[in-house]
């Protein structure tokens, strides 16, 4: 079920109204009935996944939990007969054999989501190397795969690490991994942060009921009235990449960023907002990124779920595990503290993008944008102390003139990696992006050419609107919240406002024949 | 513990280490100071630091890494 449909539309209506109506000791219960609707509008290929990865995890955790609770109680039942050495020794097995659950859960759903996804991109890489003619099996992609089992390994990492408990009911836990809202694009949840609000009892309080429906209308103003809107421009650049090189490149990159950031912000306001309207805090996926002035700052606010995910999922335990252990012993005597002390970040940082590269879709495509994205980071980190240097004998650079040309540098280097992913080539992106610095056609911008692309002058209109409200928002969100401002404004004022919005949604909304909107960009990941 | 401050000092000589409560909040140590820091830590003090442990609270002062440390070395 697409949140741009009629039938999202209902389905939250009526679950709204029962979520307040029924016993509240059944909210939660009512919130898992509807998630697993939800999903079963994606088919039952797609709901055995989810199922299986929920069960693997809520047993993993179970297991885990288990090992803990005899540990202490064992330890706490002979504090006096046990010497510092035997407690030591308890704790080790309790350890040791939590680690096998966790190890086979992780091989289990990570196993899964590997064969599911990565099948095809293996056979044709090794039917690429060798000469074979394996056949590329492609597997269906069930929906919301890769978000509900980075969520899942998470969950069983946590309980492992002892951040959070081992959840003993399974319905519970199922709703955890399958709560609607963030299901098909995120945000990735924890299970020690989301599970409070996602499991208590909550009674009908009208500021949440109307942040949420606020925040929800937000969401579908971003994507209907400039994201589907510039997915027919962006369509049309990409799907002929002879005819449209040079200054076409530029807007691609341009209009590209406008849309990706509409499509995927609408949607997780969406999200968020609709777990709101439930009572229920979901973890800011963004902060304003294209006000980012470099391409670590970016990364801090983009995706920003995604980011930490991989940070305490892969980049810590990559970093202290032993091999980078020694590595990072061993780089330090050799070249020093200085230079020595890089080398395993810089390591495990080229795993980690490799491996956000490759979540995002089975293609080198995509590899090579995680690893870009890692080697502008890198850069922007060794120049740091020129940049000191920079400041502090040029004053200018110290303006607010100077932090908006970096912020126009970050918009521009990110959008040009960013590319990768319309093109899907990796050759064809770098000739097209090459082609810019050999383009003689910049008369395209200003003589008419824009309304060959797909879209009228009123839509253009329509877009440049979306996106001074996008700004002028985003500007007032750095200062606070936009919603407790409306909140403090009169009734007529803030009516108006809601009003207005949804007139924008209806009246400006690129809607296909028959209200075909198109399908979240990130869904497919 | 001054063990311990002695080797963040370090990092950063410039640092009140003693008194500072905000490591990680402020910026004052970043990924490379961790990762380096686990390695010393783990050598120095025969613990093995998990990601697990890695978490603000761990990082924000001496104090709390010196009481991550005591109690990895009672595990």
């Amino acid at each position: 079920m697409s949140f741009i449909s009629y039938s999202f539309v209902a389905f939250l209506a009526v679950l709204y109204v029962l979520y307040y109506l029924l016993p509240k000791k059944t909210q939660w219960l009512l919130l898992l009935v509807g998630s697993l609707v939800f999903y079963a509008h994606a088919g039952w290929y797609s709901f055995i996944f989810i199922l299986v990865v929920a069960a693997v995890v809520y047993t993993a955790g179970i297991k885990i939990q288990d090992q803990y609770d005899a540990r202490d109680e064992e330890i706490s039942a002979n504090q006096q007969l046990f010497s510092k050495d035997e407690q030591r020794q308890i704790k080790a097995q309790a350890k040791a054999k939590a680690k096998t659950f966790l190890a086979a859960s992780l091989a289990t759903v990570l196993g899964i989501l590997a064969v599911i996804k990565y099948t095809s991109f293996v056979i044709n890489n090794v039917n690429s190397i060798i000469g074979s003619n394996f056949v590329p099996y492609r597997f269906i992609l069930p929906m919301g795969i890769s978000f509900y089992t980075f969520q899942s390994v998470g969950y069983a990492a946590d309980v492992y690490w002892e951040k959070t408990r081992a959840e003993r009911n399974p319905l519970k836990l199922m709703l955890f991994v399958s709560f609607f809202p963030q299901l098909v694009q995120g945000p990735i949840s924890r299970f020690g942060e989301l599970s409070g609000t996602l499991l208590s009892e909550h009674k009908f309080e009208p500021k949440q009921a109307a942040f949420g429906f606020q925040r929800v209308l937000w969401g579908f103003f971003k994507k209907l009235v400039v994201a589907d809107r510039l997915v027919i421009l962006v369509r049309s650049l990409i799907l002929d990449p002879a005819a449209y090189r040079g200054a076409y490149v530029v807007l691609l990159v341009f209009f590209y960023a406008i849309q990706l950031y509409s499509d995927f912000t609408g949607g997780i306001d969406i999200a968020i907002g609709a777990a709101e309207m439930f009572g229920v805090v979901v973890a800011e996926n963004f902060a304003r990124p294209f006000f980012s002035k470099n391409a670590a700052e970016y990364w801090r606010r983009w995706h920003i779920t995604m980011g930490a995910w991989f940070k305490d999922y892969v980049f810590y335990p990559v970093s202290v595990s032993k091999a980078m252990q020694r590595i990072s012993s061993k780089s330090r005597s050799t070249f020093g503290q200085k230079i020595g002390r890089r080398i395993p970040v810089y390591l495990t940082s080229i795993v980690v993008w490799a491996a956000t590269g490759i979540w995002h879709g089975a293609a080198w495509n995509f590899v090579v944008w995680g690893l870009l994205n890692c080697l502008v980071i890198i850069v922007s980190q060794e120049m740091e102390p020129a940049y000191k240097k920079f400041h502090e004998k040029y004053p200018f650079s110290n303006t607010r003139a100077y932090d908006f040309l970096q912020i126009v540098r970050t918009f521009w280097i990110m959008g040009f990696i960013r590319v990768l992913d319309c093109y899907q080539n990796v050759p064809l992106t770098f000739r097209q992006v090459a082609s810019v610095f050999t383009a003689s056609n910049w008369s395209v911008l200003f003589n008419g050419s824009l309304l060959e692309l797909g879209l009228s002058e009123a839509d253009f209109v329509a877009v440049a609107l979306g996106c001074i409200v996008m700004v002028s928002v985003s500007l007032l969100q750095e200062k606070g919240s936009v919603r407790e401002l409306l909140a403090a404004k009169p009734t007529v004022l803030r009516y108006s406002v809601v009003w207005l919005a949804l007139a924008s949604i209806i009246l400006l909304g690129a809607y296909g024949i028959g209200f075909d909107a198109n399908q979240f960009i990130y869904n497919r990941f | 513990m001054e063990k311990l401050v002695l080797m963040l000092a370090q990092m950063h000589p410039d640092v009140d280490f003693y008194n500072c409560a905000s490591l990680i909040d402020d910026g004052i140590i970043d990924s490379f100071d961790i990762i380096s820091l686990v390695a010393d830590l783990n050598e120095e003090f025969e613990v093995s630091i998990s990601a697990g442990d890695i978490v603000p609270e761990n990082f924000n002062s001496a104090q709390a890494l010196w009481e991550l440390v005591s109690r990895l070395q009672n595990e």
